[in-house]
């Protein structure tokens, strides 16, 4: 079932019209990769998912509602690219914050700082940190709440084999038990865990399909030659 | 109100840890009224001291929420807030709130020198000079929180103290009584927040039972403060490009 549909979603960023006439429906339950080369309009369809972009016409519904609506902001939990959390406090005081912002109790943190792996440094100020512990400082945040879409802007950027191998299984099992899981990545082997995978390139959709299904429609062995494939395809 | 207290603390968090702007916050004021009291004869200071105690915290908070506000626009932190069950309302508030503290404790520390190390003479209550500076406190952070959207940078917000902030000092009749300013200005200076602060703090100064003219221009200082948060409200975009 199609917990986020988008229809004739445009966007236009200054004078780049990002995203034209943009249609897709994403499933809970399953594992969604967004992919395509920077500047396709990944993270513009993302934050109209999310309901922080503003949109110049179409239509962006999630769960049943309109993006960005009152209800939803219990319900869609968001990781940005660059990791938004605050540098001058520690991992355990910027999860305190947003857990009463959330209107949630202390209860869920030391198993959501577990489930980043961050235990041994949940009270280093965040600014002390490096890059991947910032970013899953910020994934954690997004946890909290175990909302039931998670949309996340290239999450395991920076991050070393073990932690994004934990990572993805982190993500596996959240789609596994019902979730909505929209994870975008510019690498292709990561994409290979997803369930279903959109290619977004030039604010196009290229394919919208399961891997084995892409895989045997381009002929190609692996994800990263079906896009260029495809992107060859599109090109002649 | 549970979103406004966390967010108070959470700021207030912040600055705990940031030690060196404590400090500064704290002390620059103090320094500040000392240099002005040995620069001018004591009935000279009697007359401006009360006035540079109200001046101090406009300027002060009006820096660090523009700064603040803008760190998270740029974070992201402000983008993710907005995109959970925060309203508007409730991140302005916090920072009212949190910066309403940091203001008891450098009017405090402040009005606290003035009076017992540098023999600042008043006639109107002490309490009465912290509440002032408190309230100027409160429209410092309002205006920066309100201007803070339109800066995209560091730099620009800088900017807005001599935009802003330096036009206000001339006309608020701590360098010409206002009365005395032209015909064009005076009009000018009172549309101004700074001057009606101004002059309550010169009623504070002149007067031991305050008389109500200098209560209705407290009241105008918060009307300003109440305008700034609605306009500040506004500017705060869920939405952006």
């Amino acid at each position: 079932m199609a917990s986020i549909s988008v229809r004739n979603l445009t966007v236009r960023r200054g004078h780049n019209v990002v995203l034209s006439d943009f249609s897709v429906a994403i499933d809970a339950g399953r594992l969604t990769g967004l992919v395509g080369p920077s500047g396709g309009g990944k993270t513009t369809l993302i934050r109209s998912i999310v309901g922080v972009q503003r949109i110049l016409s179409g239509e962006v519904m999630v769960l049943g509602e309109p993006a960005g609506s009152p209800s939803l902001r219990h319900r869609v939990g968001y990781v940005t690219q660059a990791p938004s959390v605050y540098g001058d406090l520690t991992v355990l005081e910027n999860l305190e914050y947003f857990a009463r912002v959330l209107g949630l109790d202390n209860s869920r943190i030391p198993f959501t700082i577990d489930s980043v792996d961050l235990n041994h440094r949940a009270t280093a100020r965040v600014a002390s940190l490096s890059g991947g512990e910032r970013s899953r400082c910020s994934l954690a945040i997004a946890l909290l709440g175990q909302p039931p879409v998670l949309v996340l802007d290239e999450p395991t950027v920076g991050l070393d084999p073990v932690l994004r191998r934990d990572l993805w299984a982190l993500f596996r099992r959240l789609a596994d038990a019902g979730n909505t899981v929209l994870v975008s990545s510019h690498v292709m082997d990561e994409a290979e865990r997803c369930d279903t995978l959109l290619l977004l390139r030039d604010g196009k959709l290229l394919a919208n399909e399961e891997i084995p299904s892409l895989l045997t429609r381009t002929g190609t062995n692996n994800v990263e030659q079906a896009f260029l494939a495809l992107i060859d395809g599109a090109a002649a | 109100m549970n979103r406004i207290t966390s967010t108070a603390q959470r700021v207030l968090k912040q600055l705990r840890h940031d030690r060196r702007t404590m400090a500064l916050l704290m002390i620059v004021p103090v320094f500040l009224m000392a240099l002005v009291s040995w620069i001018f004869p004591q009935p000279v200071f009697d007359r401006i001291g009360l006035s540079m105690l109200g001046i101090f915290p406009f300027i002060t908070m009006f820096l660090v929420t523009s700064i603040a506000t803008l760190r998270e626009r740029q974070s992201g932190t402000l983008e993710r807030l907005l995109s959970m069950p925060m309203r508007k309302v409730d991140f302005i508030i916090g920072y009212q709130l949190a910066f309403a503290v940091l203001s008891l404790l450098q009017s405090l520390i402040a009005v606290g020198v003035a009076v017992w190390w540098l023999n600042l003479q008043f006639a109107g209550p002490k309490w009465m000079a912290i509440v002032v500076a408190m309230s100027v406190a409160q429209l410092g952070t309002a205006l920066g929180l309100a201007l803070s959207a339109l800066a995209q940078t560091e730099f620009q917000a800088v900017q807005f103290l001599p935009a802003v902030i330096i036009p206000q000092l001339f006309l608020c009749g701590l360098f010409v009584p206002r009365d005395s300013l032209n015909h064009i200005l005076q009009p000018i200076s009172n549309l101004l927040p700074l001057s009606y602060a101004v002059d309550v703090l010169n009623g504070v100064s002149a007067q031991a039972t305050l008389s109500s003219e200098v209560w209705w221009k407290f009241g105008v200082i918060w009307a300003f403060v109440v305008g700034c948060v609605v306009i500040g409200s506004l500017t705060l975009k869920r939405r952006s490009i």
